[in-house]
């Protein structure tokens, strides 16, 4: 520990620490763009300086270690000066369409702005820099007239994602964010996870907007317009309306719904439990039979991506099975619409979802069990939020409503899917019964939950050991399938999810700044509200889901069966990273 | 944005190819080993293109982005190749004032190239550059060895004819 003094008051703080973290301790805010724990720590910005005694100049609080004796001042009249002049700077080439910009109110730039002062639109006016938009893929754009270098996004694209498509590209005044040869987005091995757009400070980055194709679904007269929402959303759609972080809101979630106009609002927990009986099936299959092993699960479409430009060699390893959002839209549009007496072409199936890359999964090949997509619209989180402002709904006040029948029962196996874990513990419950063949197997998997990059664990189900490994970040993936490949680990069983901390801290999750991102374990606290649920559910396993018990007697027979393969089951194929169009 | 691909096709040997190779395994596991490759690199092949960054990352095993970025920032570094004849136009003090910045326009006019590129038949590429120590012939260029000073826009088309035999 060391003693410090920030503006005049005296502290003990432990040695080392940033002075950032030194005076949020103690009760002082210092005011950050760039830095984002963990991932980018580089100092460039320079809105966090402050004073040192008997330093030469201002210095960059995020970065510099306290050390005993030293006199910091966090809110002089030099460093409010300096803040703002740097403030003006940025926005000297910044493209000030605020008005029009869909992180109005969320920017931390213009947050910024507002508590610093800045009065005056043609600070240090001159030579602005104009870029193209790009919007090549389809589940996001990047507009760099908006972008302030922080390098965020490239950051953790490189690092937590240990993708790297997105960098800084030349100097100078003509330093922008680009891929590499300044190719489009579509063109470079991006997988789609959107962890850039959750980290960008500002409205540089953002999925593509698909909330107006919904409303206009959900207002033509001729469409059957259903919506699921995935295990992570209840967890997380609350921050939106000002709620904490942690609140499960499913209740009002599936209120909103029904009042925006979909015909049936439905939960891709059924969809998830639906998942865990074709995969503990087909794990159980691979290991009694000689299968690939391991395993890897196949739900998260980032981590698909991934592992068909990035690991094509393991592409056998991944199981068959759709995700829990395909497998519902290929369960709405056959056995639902059959039931329910509506043709499938009819039926307007949208998603919401945690995740940008549901917006690329959606148009994969062999994802049409009914002949038709088994999936229209996939809208993540904040593109929901949006919809439910601009109808007018009052969040905080709705009811609390249940989700429609009988596609909105999920058991409790099927809500934790959105953690990191949650899929392998899922499916650790069904397997437990199914090899023991006795009810009473095993209910919590604790070694599989929390937050950590890489968790490993050994069971042992009746006679059969099972070695499981889970990981979530895509840095932490590579680690885990390079283990296997080197032959230094040897697993049954593996779940990946491509967003760190899994779907609850995907790509497509409520905006939040890094002044909250830095000071909270966002991951842990949305897990938890799912957690929470399961562990008050009296339904806890997917295969004791009376909803799919029936759809298998009605419908699907039983799990890997040759229905089953049709509707819900599909294949992979190595891609290309760099498919490059001609010019 | 246009991509930066070299329009010209690439022509690496296998020996230029096995050269890399070799000077990846040398530095592959020091620290800052990017910097030194690329300029080896560069050695080796005279300019950088996406197929020789994307042997470096892959060399590396980090993402193509990563060389792309430091290629880019360094002006040491070409995206393309050098013509058979390499014009410079000086954008010195000097020779801007008296109207370089016209010429170098002109330039890319009639070559349909960009500053730093190659016109696709390998014959001209053009750079800007700062000073050549003629500033009482401002403005001025020069081709390979050749220096053209005193120029106007107008002339352009006709020097570059010169080397229509050639």
């Amino acid at each position: 520990m060391v003693n410090i003094k920030i503006n005049g008051m005296p502290y003990t703080v432990p040695e080392g620490i940033s002075i950032l973290d030194a005076a949020k301790q103690n009760g002082i805010d210092i005011p950050t763009l760039c830095y984002l724990r963990d991932i980018n720590e580089i100092g460039a910005c320079r809105i966090c300086v402050v004073e040192v005694k008997g330093a030469r100049s201002l210095v960059a609080a995020c970065v510099y270690p306290v050390n005993e004796g030293m006199e910091i001042i966090t809110n002089s009249e030099k460093i409010h000066e300096s803040r703002k002049m740097t403030l003006e700077l940025i926005l000297s080439n910044h493209e000030k369409s605020c008005l029009f910009c869909v992180r109005s109110g969320s920017c931390e730039l213009q947050k910024l702005a507002q508590e610093y002062g800045l009065d005056d639109p043609m600070a240090w006016a001159g030579e602005q820099n104009r870029y193209e938009i790009d919007e090549s893929a389809v589940h996001m754009w990047r507009n760099n007239n908006k972008c302030i270098l922080c390098r965020r996004c490239s950051a953790v694209c490189a690092k937590t994602q240990a993708v790297g498509v997105i960098g800084a590209n030349n100097r100078g005044f003509k330093t922008h964010i680009g891929q590499a040869f300044e190719l489009d987005l579509a063109e470079v091995p991006c997988v789609s996870c959107g962890q850039c757009i959750t980290v960008c400070p500002v409205g540089a980055i953002g999925e593509k907007d698909d909330g107006p194709k919904v409303t206009a679904a959900i207002r033509d007269p001729e469409k059957f317009v259903c919506v699921q929402t995935a295990p992570s959303v209840r967890a997380t759609l609350g921050e939106e309306f000002g709620l904490p972080v942690g609140t499960n809101v499913e209740g009002k979630m599936a209120a909103a719904l029904r009042r925006l106009g979909f015909d049936k609002v439905f939960d891709t927990d059924f969809g998830a439990d639906l998942t865990i009986m074709e995969e503990a099936n087909e794990l159980v299959e691979r290991v009694k039979n000689g299968g690939k092993l391991p395993m890897i699960t196949s739900c998260s479409p980032g981590w698909i991506n991934f592992c068909e430009m990035y690991y094509p060699d393991m592409l056998e390893n991944l199981s068959s099975c759709k995700s829990p959002q395909q497998m519902f839209g290929g369960i709405l549009k056959t056995y639902y619409a059959e039931k329910a007496g509506i043709d499938p072409k009819k039926i307007v199936s949208v998603s919401v979802m945690p995740c940008t890359a549901k917006k690329y999964e959606i148009g994969r090949a062999d994802q049409s069990a009914a002949g038709v997509p088994d999936l229209d619209i996939s809208i993540t989180t904040r593109e929901l939020a949006r919809m439910i402002r601009r109808a007018g709904i009052d969040f905080a006040n709705l009811p609390e409503e249940k989700f429609d029948s009988p596609l909105g029962i999920g058991s409790g196996a099927g809500h934790i899917f959105g953690a990191t874990g949650g899929v392998m513990e899922a499916a650790l419950r069904t397997a437990a019964e199914w090899i023991t063949g006795q009810p009473g197997a095993p209910l919590e998997f604790h070694e599989v939950r929390g937050t950590e990059g890489v968790k490993e664990a050994s069971y042992k189900l009746g006679d059969l050991e099972v070695k499981v490994a889970v990981t979530s970040g895509l840095v932490n993936a590579r680690k885990v399938l390079d283990a296997v490949k080197n032959g230094e680990k040897d697993y049954t069983f593996i779940e990946v999810m491509a967003c760190p901390g899994g779907c609850v801290n995907g790509g497509g999750q409520p905006y939040q700044p890094a002044s909250v991102r830095n000071f909270t374990d966002l991951k842990a606290l949305r897990a938890k509200a799912l957690y929470d649920e399961d562990a008050g559910m009296e339904l806890r396993r997917s295969h004791e889901n009376p909803a799919i018990k029936k759809l298998y007697e009605e419908f699907l027979e039983k799990p890997g069966s040759h229905v089953a393969h049709k509707v819900l089951h599909t294949t992979y194929k190595p891609r290309k990273r760099y498919d490059i169009k001609e010019k | 944005m246009a991509n930066t691909i070299s329009s010209l096709k690439f022509s690496g040997t296998k020996e230029q190819e096995a050269e890399l190779k070799k000077v990846i395994a040398e530095y592959k596991d020091q620290k800052g080993a990017l910097m030194p490759i690329m300029q080896h690199a560069q050695e080796i092949y005279g300019y950088l293109p996406i197929e020789v960054q994307t042997m470096i990352a892959e060399g590396l095993d980090i993402p193509l982005e990563e060389v792309y970025g430091v290629a880019t920032f360094y002006a040491q570094f070409a995206l393309n190749p050098k013509g058979r004849y390499k014009i410079s136009v000086c954008l010195g003090t000097a020779c801007y004032v008296k109207g370089s910045g016209e010429v170098y326009e002109r330039l890319q006019t009639i070559l349909g190239i960009k500053g730093g590129e190659c016109t696709p038949d390998g014959k001209f590429s053009l750079e800007a550059c700062r000073c050549v120590g003629a500033c009482g012939l401002a403005p001025v260029m020069m081709i390979n060895d050749e220096v053209y000073g005193r120029l106007n826009p107008d002339d352009v088309e006709d020097i570059l004819n010169r080397y229509n035999d050639k």
